[in-house]
């Protein structure tokens, strides 16, 4: 089931989860690296981890004995899900102008 | 309006919507390029102030930008490809935060092909979403502008009911 709009938000809502999110840009990390990279204890960045997987986010991986954590592409359905919406807004609008332009005669159609 | 399967298999990320319009493709191409301020949605103005105008310069090359109604005007993107009645392609170049980043080279593909019936099937393609993901920097702006992404997202979240997916 995909993670609900709620928990992306919840997920992106913390400024540590997006650092955590950028450095993952860079490459699949494993949880020890993240931590020495951030000012948090290794608990701190397992926690974060968590919000993150369980908002699809992130996927988690297992190499022999370390547990690496990369970015979810999937977790681009909310900017497919965003777009999408989008423009079936504004493709209605223009359905609805382009059905006012037909109703009335375009100048190059009409006969004299 | 259709949805097909978003992601190809080189891992583009797009989204395809369709709409069908009672009038030919070449007076459909010419409302979408010369009107768009009249069917763009309002609140999505990059611009200090109100939209006064979207405009498509018509030709490959030309801009894409909104005029604010105090004259000021914000890029959005340029003209890619400009094959009338056929064919539109215009580089989408916004965070989802709506800022201007020329690095950010996405794509509207709209394609205008008679229905044999005097209408339009109108089918716009936006391609290549996964470069949001592909600069950290864009992925800030789309996480972290207050005012933006997740205000915007939570706008599309609860209309998400009367504009169907």
């Amino acid at each position: 089931m995909p993670a609900s709009a709620a928990s992306v938000l919840d997920a992106l809502g913390d400024a540590t989860r997006r650092t955590i999110l950028e450095r993952l840009l860079a490459g699949p990390t494993a949880v020890g690296v993240l931590a020495d990279q951030l000012p948090i204890s290794r608990p701190a960045v397992s926690q974060h981890l968590r919000v993150l997987k369980e908002a699809e986010l992130v996927v988690e991986s297992v190499a022999g004995t370390r547990h690496l954590y990369r970015i979810n592409p999937a977790g681009f359905e909310v900017v497919r899900g965003y777009f999408g919406r989008f423009w079936a807004a504004t493709l209605t609008n223009f359905a609805a102008l382009a059905e006012a332009e037909a109703a009335r005669p375009h100048p190059e159609q009409q006969e004299t | 309006m259709s949805t097909q399967p978003g992601t190809q298999p080189d891992n583009e990320v797009l989204v395809v919507r369709t709409v069908r319009v009672p009038i030919p493709p070449e007076r459909a191409f010419e409302l979408f390029t010369a009107r768009m301020t009249e069917f763009w949605p309002s609140e999505h103005s990059i611009g200090s102030s109100a939209i006064a105008e979207v405009v498509v310069e018509p030709s490959a090359g030309g801009r894409w930008f909104e005029r604010g109604v105090d004259g000021s005007e914000c890029d959005w993107g340029q003209v890619a490809h400009w094959n009338p009645p056929g064919e539109l392609v215009l580089l989408w170049q916004l965070g989802a935060d709506w800022t201007f980043d020329p690095t950010l080279r996405t794509e509207v593909e709209v394609d205008f092909t008679t229905d044999g019936a005097g209408g339009t099937l109108v089918e716009l393609r936006h391609r290549h979403l996964e470069r949001y993901g592909e600069q950290a920097e864009t992925l800030r702006g789309i996480f972290d502008s207050p005012g933006g992404w997740r205000g915007i997202l939570a706008q599309f979240v609860e209309r998400a009911g009367q504009v169907g997916d």
